[in-house]
């Protein structure tokens, strides 16, 4: 079934995986299993750091390095000290992606789960719901749109031009943008160590020689992905800071 | 183009479509490559210049950098979203 990379799957398994079991729209492949992964990750990550000892120690250690990372750069720098309300979803979106994104380069393992589209629609539904809720709630539906629509500071012959682009920036471009972007990125590094490993193997079997080169490559990509994976969980975490501070304060 | 065309109009078909995806993709990578050049070097003369203020500097960068990368990712689905 090639599960486990342990051998090349065939060209059409690189992103389309078959099912394993069940059917239809509960028909569950080696994506689906991974997303569970990473899921009881996330989980076992948060419970195994809610010790609360003193002095921390191992797990408890990295959980709160990250939740300071979390606070300190990114809720703290860009919506400020009202935004701390969001840091556990802030967390918990930050960590589910890294864990996804962070398959990719695990052995035997080797598929990140944000190459689907799936799951970067979906989180990228739930912050869209977010920050309109969000504006609407600080602002008034008619103080959001108008804030939205009519930036202070434009002069008054470029509404014409400038509340068509908002109005697409905050409905269309926004949510697009951030979910193709962790989806793109972790698809074009999934299909990029796909293929050095198959050139790697191909110059292999053919002239030994002949596969230093792409062989070194295929290492630094794999380090390459290692800082795009944590690269990618930290934007989209910043992205949907930005967006909640966003509606959380208009600009003046 | 006519003869190719009654001889073989799938390949000739399979053929654009390949050309138009590089088109699309090159196309797509042109303007975010000079705009991430922008926004990283400015970053590291900022960076140079008040190195004290290298970790805003660094938040900033990436945020610039991923709104800028947008462009190129959209090439990217675009060209595996046509076919032929």
């Amino acid at each position: 079934m090639h599960v486990l990379a342990l051998d090349f799957p065939p060209i059409s398994h690189l992103i389309r995986w078959p099912t394993i079991f069940g059917s239809g729209v509960w028909a569950v492949n080696k994506v689906v299993l991974l997303e569970w992964l990473a899921v009881i990750l996330v989980l076992w990550f948060f419970f195994a750091a809610r010790k609360g000892a003193l002095v921390p120690s191992g797990v408890q250690n990295l959980a709160e390095a990250v939740v300071d990372f979390i606070r300190n750069d990114i809720i703290l720098q860009t919506v400020g000290s009202e935004g701390l309300y969001w840091t556990p979803f802030l967390l918990t979106l930050f960590a589910f992606i890294f864990v996804g994104n962070i398959f990719e380069v695990i052995p035997v393992i080797q598929m990140p789960v944000n190459a689907r589209m799936a799951l970067p629609f979906f989180m990228t539904a739930i912050v869209f719901i977010i920050y309109h809720y969000l504006g609407v709630r600080h602002q008034g539906l008619f103080g959001y749109f108008k804030s939205m629509l009519f930036p202070p500071g434009v002069p008054k012959a470029l509404y014409i031009l400038v509340s068509p682009i908002e109005f697409l920036t905050f409905f269309f471009t926004r949510p697009l943008s951030l979910a193709v972007r962790l989806f793109a990125n972790m698809l074009a590094g999934h299909l990029l160590l796909a293929t050095f490993a198959i050139l790697t193997a191909a110059l292999f079997t053919s002239t030994y020689i002949g596969a230093v080169i792409p062989g070194a490559l295929l290492v630094a990509l794999y380090g390459f992905e290692v800082l795009v994976s944590v690269l990618q969980a930290f934007i989209f975490t910043i992205l949907t800071a930005v967006y909640i501070g966003g509606a959380m304060h208009p600009e003046h | 183009m006519h003869v190719l065309l009654a001889q073989n109009p799938g390949e000739l078909q399979a053929g654009l479509t390949a050309v138009g995806r590089g088109i699309v993709y090159g196309g797509a990578a042109i303007g975010p490559g000079i705009g991430i050049g922008i926004v990283v070097g400015n970053a590291i003369t900022a960076m140079a210049r008040q190195p004290e203020a290298a970790g805003v500097a660094r938040t900033t960068m990436f945020l610039g950098i991923a709104f800028t990368e947008a462009l190129a990712l959209f090439g990217f689905v675009l060209a595996f979203i046509i076919s032929g």
